[in-house]
């Protein structure tokens, strides 16, 4: 690469003469900018631009030498452009024939707080039709699901529950335990203040069987199986794997909605129960522990205080989280778009919308089984 | 004596505010291998996408087989599904199942044919677009680009569809398979008698196998018919397009 000057500027009787050497190329061209910013523009009346002894300007140099010639032909007079090399001369004039003037494009950036707001809403509601949308077409698809047993497909559902249920039991029962575990402690240290050390028994029983549980459970499931769901099909929607479906008459509510709804659904309250089990024995260990408390002891008092309504409490919100976390993270996959950036928001919205729907859901069962008396 | 396979009569197409087709107006006979050309983004892809029912229409009418897709129940949607194949870009193939499942799934699904007479079919697809029958155990992402699309096309030939829609069947296969590709079509049209409507860029594979054209531009239909007398018509994208060829 050519590191010397380029350029050579001589002024004489009101004609400036920029004289260009060697190779003008993408390289040199910001140094040859300066050196023209320089000149003096006071006294001019002619400017000659001489490329004759210029060896090859590529493509750059020739937007950029139209460039110079288009200025000075506003400041003065006279421009004139020296050249005899045919190659140059073609590239200028492939340059000018290609060059698409660059228009003022006047972007409106400064948005005032009303129209950000009303865009803001109107995403939305936008985004919450779309989801009432795809519940109808669910629901339309279930229909004719349910219309014939031989519909069903139950190796698909079988297949769903051994991936997001069964495989998943080790962790949920994991959490489980340890969720048992800390709050056994945090409230032994309290019981034994008042000496009402038995008490941790209907505390650990209500709470782990009526809330902890199906929470626990519902938020590792949402972060395991409905990150899953959400990838899984938005890359085979990427691929147009959902297209080629479509058109083999295979619908995908029926091929790939459906049957993982189902499977979660059936598959949460197992993992429920599991989870159930889990958290009591981690709360029986500190209880034995720390407040010496039997074992014995321990499930005689759970037998008495601990009415079963409350484990069924648990175990009936297993189907409507698996509802929420399912068709949230399929309708999520279902949005993605055809670039690979959106399985990544797609599958983080997923995520936290349906974390925030279990919770929600829980909120209103809390008040729903308040009032009932349950 | 020809009879119409699919009628597109008025078809307007808009994305947002964007006119994508305006009265557009085609007609594709039975048996011919018909395709539907023009510049980037004029709406080739979209107008085949709306054929196979993936993509809808603002207005207009399209007719397929006699169905009209305007008013089309979803138990006939399905019969007419069952009377096409469909051959994506990418080849669009179910990366969870080998090429051999491909190939049946449809065979499983919609017949009650035995394992072993589905494995006979399966084998002679894979035959018939030119696969090795060692590579029907593979998963599609471990086989190449052309190889994909000759395993998407015998996917959509398992179930013997009276219509073939073919989304730029050459692009992306180097020139020698390319031509097998053609030479492949042709065989297929005149043994099986099959109606192809396909896009595509690849002029030798214009030449070759094309029928009839319709060249969409500026939202509407520039031209169709004969390639033979394509050059007789006022349009900037034919001048380009076909202007050097055979000169």
């Amino acid at each position: 690469m050519n590191k010397t000057l380029t350029l050579t500027i001589s002024q004489k009787d009101g004609t400036l003469c920029l004289k260009f050497l060697g190779e003008i190329t993408v390289y040199t061209l910001s140094k040859n900018q300066e050196t023209i910013d320089k000149i003096d523009r006071s006294k001019l009346n002619r400017v000659e631009i001489d490329l004759s002894d210029v060896t090859f300007i590529d493509t750059a140099a020739g937007i950029f030498l139209l460039g110079v010639r288009k200025h000075f032909e506003a400041l003065v007079s006279q421009t004139q452009l020296v050249c005899t090399n045919d190659e140059i001369l073609r590239t200028l004039a492939l340059v000018e024939k290609k060059q698409e003037p660059s228009k003022e494009h006047k972007e409106r950036f400064a948005k005032n707080i009303v129209e950000r707001f009303g865009k803001f809403i109107y995403k939305h509601y936008v985004a919450f039709l779309s989801f009432i949308s795809f519940l109808g077409e669910l629901f339309s698809a279930s229909m004719r699901y349910f219309r014939s047993a031989k519909n069903i497909r139950y190796k698909e559902i079988m297949f769903e529950i051994y991936e997001s249920g069964i495989k998943a039991l080790g962790i949920i029962a994991l959490t489980s335990f340890l969720i048992g575990v800390v709050v056994a402690y945090q409230s032994a240290y309290q019981l034994k203040i008042y000496g009402a050390n038995i008490f941790i028994v209907d505390m650990l029983g209500l709470s782990i069987l009526r809330e902890l549980a199906p929470m626990m459970t519902a938020i590792v499931i949402a972060g395991r199986s409905g990150s899953a769901f959400t990838a899984q099909i938005g890359a085979m929607k990427i691929t147009e794997e959902l297209d080629a479906m479509r058109t083999m008459g295979f619908d995908p509510y029926m091929f790939l909605v459906l049957p993982r709804i189902i499977a979660l659904m059936i598959a949460m309250p197992i993992l429920i129960f599991v989870a159930d089990i889990a958290g009591i024995l981690g709360g029986m260990l500190i209880a034995h522990i720390d407040l010496k408390i039997t074992v014995e002891l321990f499930l005689e008092r759970f037998s008495d205080v601990i009415a079963v309504k409350h484990f069924y409490i648990g175990v009936l919100k297993g189907p409507f989280f698996a509802f929420l976390i399912a068709s949230i993270a399929i309708y999520r996959g279902l949005m993605v778009k055809n670039d690979t950036q959106s399985i990544g928001f797609n599958t983080t919205k997923s995520v936290v919308e349906a974390i925030f729907a279990v919770i929600v859901c829980d909120a209103l069962f809390s008040i729903a089984f308040t009032n009932l008396g349950i | 004596m020809m009879s119409t396979a699919i009628e597109v009569k008025n078809l307007k197409t808009q994305f947002g505010s964007k006119i994508i087709h305006q009265s557009l107006n085609l007609t594709i006979n039975t048996g011919e291998i018909y395709g539907l050309l023009g510049p980037s983004g004029c709406g080739k892809t979209t107008l085949l996408r709306e054929m196979v029912m993936l993509e809808k229409y603002h207005s207009g009418n399209i007719n397929i087989l006699g169905y009209d897709l305007n008013n089309i129940g979803s138990e006939d949607a399905q019969k007419l599904r069952r009377e096409w194949g469909v051959l994506f870009q990418a080849g669009a193939l179910f990366s969870s199942l080998t090429l051999r499942e491909n190939i049946a799934l449809p065979l499983v699904e919609y017949t009650d044919l035995s394992p072993k007479m589905i494995e006979e079919i399966v084998r002679f697809k894979i035959n018939l677009v030119g696969l090795k029958h060692g590579d029907a155990n593979l998963y599609p992402a471990q086989i190449s680009g052309g190889m994909k699309k000759k395993a998407a096309l015998a996917r959509a030939l398992a179930m013997d569809p009276k219509l073939l829609f073919l989304d730029e069947p050459t692009s992306g296969l180097d020139p020698i398979s390319a031509r097998d590709f053609d030479a492949l079509i042709l065989e297929l049209r005149s043994l099986l008698g099959l109606t192809i409507v396909m896009v595509s860029h690849d002029l030798q594979s214009i030449y070759d196998t094309l029928d009839r054209v319709a060249i969409i531009d500026h939202k509407k239909i520039a031209y169709e018919g004969t390639l033979d007398n394509i050059k007789s018509v006022e349009s900037k994208f034919i001048k380009t397009f076909f202007g050097k060829y055979n000169e």
